[in-house]
């Protein structure tokens, strides 16, 4: 049985969908990434899961159990860390964790020992005592997740878990998530960082529009693209005349910026030197140039025409560290 | 652990969390226990010759008249306290993590409701302490204090409802926050802070039916003259009604609210 089984799920408001018929299964043990840019339903989705919002059409269980006929089973089967982690700032984080626990309905005496438990796993020992509008947004997100995993959750759902966060922060939370999942957690995680999809997920929903656009393995979806792409940037010439010599060489992709363009090679790095070649003999000349593989953006300009709108550069940054 | 007992220690945690939230924001326990004991010094000191005045009832003296009304008035912002922090939690999301907790979602309103009672017990033991500390007699002894203050408390919790009602409703504290003069209109359309017998039309006749004019006499009345009974009963029945249709208000806005999500 998987863990999560959604099938024509909906959420309207008043006459504007949020959500509009997302189909989707994780199994047990999954990693699941649900990516997509601001505003294109994840949010959403993951209300309905968690009971916080009523569907208004379709039906989806988490945990074997229906989550509008058995919300309480699901609530209980579930751990949750909502996007702008949820907390508050005149709590300290040993509260907050025990009154986690207390709402999960943990005796008191392990509902402490648990508390002292995970604080020391999110490294927060040190600032347990501490009110937690004095912590950092790393800290913060640590906590939250400390709180959703104090009944020890069959499904941890994380809502965009590293936005905004430093890359250091990032990659702890990412670390943390492995290895909640090496435990036997099933995590279905929202964001919308191509890289940390493509880090962390077994599978991948794509939504976009409210509509899941691509689903699948990283591995698969990009084998889907097929060929890899130069990434060109001018330092002179005309961007018209640029696309319309790579036009000749292969498919153009929508560009980044107004400086670049991107082509599809077939032959991969073969096709570099007749790329140069055709701008040199143009008078253009080229400021930089990059042989990207596909990755999970091409995936999504693919099925929707456009790019992801994200600030990845944090994300390769954690990728290094 | 059954299912009541569960949601009863849920009910203490989130009480317990109101009052420490009350306790660690300053601007929260300023208007229920400063703002009140001020009010009492002014009026006490400025108007206590009041007393005097044909039509007064008879009091040992101002101030204690004036307790109930200081009561009154801490219930009525410590109610209105706790609808601010209810819409905060909702604006910061914290009601979310509660949500989706296995609990009755009725126990986060009722939590919150069971900080105010708390609330409630602490501002009517201060005014009582006031009272006896600058020579107010308590009638009706230590029974009629321990009535003062039950009525103190349960009054904050019914009225306590109408603000969460409408932090439910419109998940925004400002709007919470903007019936705070509405509060002193209808504190002072009452008996709180001057004797039914002193007031003019048409504010006479409105503080003769305003249900918090029977709350408060019930407060005054084991203050003032003892456990005579009578007015305890109305206020009771006051207490009682405003319960009931702000519990009434709160839940539909709590269902309104997990049904279209804000």
């Amino acid at each position: 049985m998987p863990a999560i089984s959604v099938e024509g799920l909906e959420r309207a408001f008043d006459d504007v969908f949020a959500v509009r018929g997302v189909d989707l299964a994780v199994d047990e043990g999954e990693i699941y990434g649900f990516l997509g840019p601001t505003g294109a339903g994840k949010t959403t989705t993951v209300r309905m899961l968690t009971t916080l919002l009523l569907p208004t059409g379709g039906r989806a269980t988490v945990a074997g159990h229906d989550v509008v006929e058995e919300a309480r089973a699901v609530r209980a089967s579930i751990g949750v860390a909502l996007q702008e982690a949820a907390l508050d700032p005149l709590m300290t984080g040993r509260e907050l964790i025990r009154l986690q626990a207390t709402l999960q309905g943990i005796p008191t005496s392990e509902g402490r020992r648990r508390a002292d438990d995970l604080l020391e796993r999110v490294d927060l020992v040190a600032a347990a005592d501490r009110r937690i509008g004095a912590y950092s947004g790393g800290m913060q997100r640590r906590l939250d997740l400390a709180a959703a995993l104090v009944h020890k959750p069959r499904v941890l759902f994380l809502d965009e878990p590293t936005t905004g966060l430093d890359p250091v922060s990032r990659k702890t939370i990412w670390e943390e998530v492995r290895a909640l999942n090496d435990e036997g957690t099933t995590v279905f995680l929202t964001t919308q960082y191509l890289e940390e999809a493509d880090q962390l997920a077994d599978n991948v929903g794509i939504i976009d529009s409210g509509r899941i656009v691509a689903e699948g393995t990283p591995a698969a979806l990009k084998a889907e693209i097929g060929h890899p792409h130069v990434r060109l940037t001018l330092a002179e010439g005309s961007i018209a005349q640029a696309e319309e010599i790579c036009r000749g060489i292969g498919k153009l992709l929508p560009p980044k910026d107004a400086r670049s363009v991107l082509v599809e090679v077939e032959r991969g790095a073969s096709d570099i030197p007749r790329v140069v070649r055709a701008l040199d003999e143009a008078g253009i000349e080229v400021g930089s140039l990059d042989l990207v593989s596909p990755t999970l953006d091409d995936v999504f300009v693919a099925r929707t025409g456009y790019h992801l709108e994200q600030d990845e550069a944090g994300v390769e940054e954690a990728v290094g560290a | 652990m059954s299912d009541l007992a569960a949601n009863l220690r849920v009910v203490r945690a989130l009480g317990l969390r109101s009052i420490r939230q009350t306790f660690r924001r300053p601007q929260l326990i300023a208007p229920i226990i400063v703002f009140p004991t001020l009010i009492l010094a002014i009026q006490t000191g400025g108007a206590g010759a009041a007393v005097n005045l044909p039509g007064f009832p008879p009091v040992q003296s101002f101030l204690q008249f004036m307790l109930a009304g200081a009561m009154m008035q801490a219930l009525m912002l410590a109610a209105n306290s706790g609808g601010i922090a209810l819409a905060v939690d909702i604006e910061m999301g914290f009601t979310d993590r509660l949500f989706a907790a296995p609990i009755s979602r009725y126990t986060v309103v009722l939590g919150r409701l069971a900080g105010t009672a708390a609330l409630g017990v602490v501002a009517a033991l201060w005014f009582l302490a006031v009272g006896l500390i600058f020579g107010a007699e308590i009638k009706g002894g230590v029974p009629g204090a321990l009535v003062a203050i039950a009525l103190t408390a349960s009054a904050a919790v019914a009225i306590g409802g109408i603000g969460s009602a409408i932090a439910l409703r419109t998940g925004r504290s400002s709007i919470v926050q903007g019936m705070f003069p509405l509060i002193f209109v209808v504190l002072f359309l009452s008996t709180a802070f001057f004797p039914e017998g002193l007031m003019v039309e048409p504010a006479r006749t409105i503080a003769e039916y305003n249900p918090m004019s029977f709350v408060v006499e019930g407060i005054r009345e084991p203050i003032v003259t003892g456990l005579e009974g009578r007015d305890v009963l109305w206020a009771v029945v006051a207490v009682a009604g405003i319960a009931a249709f702000s519990l009434l208000l709160s839940v539909r806005a709590l269902r309104h609210r997990l049904r279209t999500g804000g």
